[in-house]
C-alpha cells in the first residue's frame, strides 16, 4: 500500500517528470525561471492548484461524467474545474496573504493554461487511478514540476552573470540548459 | 426525466455541463463575497513603512498617495525622510532590488524638528496652514509654537514664514537616533586591502 504510493510519487517526480520527460508545462518552465524567488512562488501555487485540481477532476469524472456516460466531455469539464480551482485559490490568497498575491501576481491565472495541470487530470483517467492515487499522482507531478523549476531558475541566475558567447545569450542558452537537464532526467528511466 | 436523459444523450451532456457551471458559478460567487478585500492590502503595508511626514518631496500630496503609486509600480527610492533604510524595507516587502535614494527628490538628513523663535513670531498663521500634520499650535495675531512630538521635520513651514523665525534643529542624540560615525571612504589615505591598491595603481 505504502510502497504503491511511494512508487507512484517517485514515478511522477523523477521518472516521468512532467516537464523534462513528458514535456508538459514548458511555458511556465521557461517563462518564470528567471528569478529564484518567483520560481519558488510559482512552484508553491502550482503545487497547490495541481493537487487540488487532480482530486476535483477525479471526483467530477467518477461522480458526474461516468454515471451519465459522458466520458467524452472530460476535457472541457476538466478545464472548467481547473479554471474554478485557480480562481478560487486566487481569491483566498488575495485575502489571506497580500504579499504572496503580489509575488504570484500574474502567474496564478497563468496556471489555468498550464498544460501539465490538464495533463495530470487526463492521465489520471487514462491510468484509471482512484481518488487517493489521483491525489498522490497530482502532488507528485507538482513536486516534480517545482523541483525542476527551482533547479532551472537557480541555474539561470548563474547563467545571467556567466560569460556566455553572444549568439547563445538569453533564451538560447536557457533552451540548451533545459535540453541538458532533460537528458539528465532521462537517466531516471527504469528506476521504478 | 431519467427516460429523457437516457433517450437523448445530448440532454445529459447539456444538463451535466450546465449543472457543473452553475455549481462552480455559485461557489465563486460565494467566494467573491466571503473573501472580499477592502481596497488594496499591499498599499496599507507600504503606507506603514513610509515615514508619514506628508512632506510631498516624492511628488505626491502625501504618504498614502505615494504608497498607492508604489503599488502601481512607481520607483521606491523617492522618499528622503524614510532614507536608505526605508528603501531597503520597501524592497524587502515588495521583493525587488533595493536602489539608492533618488537625489532629485532630496537628500537623506538627520531627523529634525521645527522650532519657532517665539518672540519674533508675528502670528500670521502661514506656517499653520503649511503644516501637513497639524503640529503647529497658535491663532491669528498670537504667537505660534511647534509641538515637537508631532513634528515630522518636513521643513514645509520654513518657506512660508515672512519673518524667518522658524529654525530646523536636529534632534538631540538619543539611544534611538545614535549611529556609528563611519569613516569617509574618499579621504582614506591608506588602502587596507591589497587588491584596492593594485586597482588604483593600474588606474593611475
Amino acid at each position: 500500500m505504502l510502497a504503491d504510493y511511494s512508487i507512484l510519487l517517485i514515478g511522477a517526480i523523477l521518472v516521468n517528470n512532467f516537464v523534462l520527460v513528458q514535456f508538459l508545462g514548458l511555458c511556465p518552465f521557461m517563462g518564470v525561471s528567471n528569478k529564484l524567488e518567483t520560481a519558488m512562488g510559482m512552484s508553491m501555487a502550482t503545487t497547490f492548484v495541481l493537487t487540488l485540481a487532480s482530486a476535483c477532476s477525479n471526483l467530477t469524472y467518477h461522480f458526474l461524467l461516468q454515471p451519465l456516460g459522458l466520458g467524452y466531455l472530460k476535457t472541457i469539464s476538466f478545464i472548467l474545474v481547473i479554471a474554478v480551482v485557480v480562481q478560487f485559490t486566487e481569491m483566498v490568497v488575495r485575502k489571506s496573504s497580500p504579499l504572496l498575491h503580489r509575488v504570484l501576481g500574474v502567474y496564478l491565472p497563468l496556471i489555468t493554461t498550464n498544460c501539465a495541470v490538464l495533463g495530470v487530470a487526463l492521465l489520471n483517467i487514462n491510468k484509471e487511478h482512484n481518488f487517493m492515487q489521483s491525489l498522490f499522482y497530482g502532488f507528485g507531478a507538482a513536486v516534480g514540476f517545482s523541483l525542476v523549476l527551482v533547479l532551472f531558475a537557480a541555474m539561470r541566475e548563474r547563467l545571467a552573470v556567466a560569460d556566455v558567447p553572444s549568439p547563445f545569450q538569453g533564451a538560447a542558452i536557457g533552451m540548451i540548459t533545459a535540453g541538458l537537464m532533460s537528458l539528465a532526467f532521462m537517466g531516471f528511466a527504469g528506476l521504478v | 426525466m431519467y427516460e429523457l436523459i437516457a433517450q437523448y444523450p445530448l440532454f445529459a451532456a447539456l444538463f451535466a455541463l450546465v449543472g457543473l457551471g452553475l455549481i462552480f458559478g455559485a461557489l465563486l460567487g460565494y467566494a467573491a463575497v466571503r473573501f472580499k478585500t477592502e481596497g488594496n492590502p499591499i498599499v496599507d503595508q507600504i503606507n506603514e513603512i513610509l515615514p508619514q511626514t506628508q512632506c510631498g518631496q516624492c511628488g505626491h500630496p502625501g504618504c498614502r498617495p505615494y504608497a498607492e503609486a508604489i503599488a502601481d509600480g512607481e520607483a521606491i527610492n523617492r522618499c528622503p525622510p524614510g532614507g536608505q533604510a526605508g528603501v531597503q524595507a520597501l524592497a524587502d516587502l515588495l521583493d525587488v532590488e533595493a536602489i539608492p535614494l533618488d537625489e532629485e527628490h532630496g537628500e537623506e538628513s538627520v531627523t529634525q524638528v521645527a522650532y519657532i523663535r517665539e518672540d519674533e513670531c508675528i502670528g500670521c498663521t502661514k506656517c499653520i496652514q503649511a503644516c501637513p500634520v497639524d503640529a503647529i499650535l497658535g491663532a491669528a495675531k498670537h504667537m505660534h509654537t511647534v509641538i515637537a512630538s508631532e513634528c515630522t521635520g518636513c521643513d514645509l513651514c520654513v518657506e512660508p514664514c515672512p519673518v524667518d523665525c522658524i529654525d530646523m534643529i536636529s534632534e538631540e542624540e538619543s539611544l534611538q537616533t545614535w549611529s556609528w560615525q563611519l569613516p569617509d571612504p574618499v579621504s582614506r589615505e591608506v588602502d587596507i586591502i591589497a587588491t584596492d591598491a593594485s586597482a588604483t595603481e593600474e588606474a593611475a
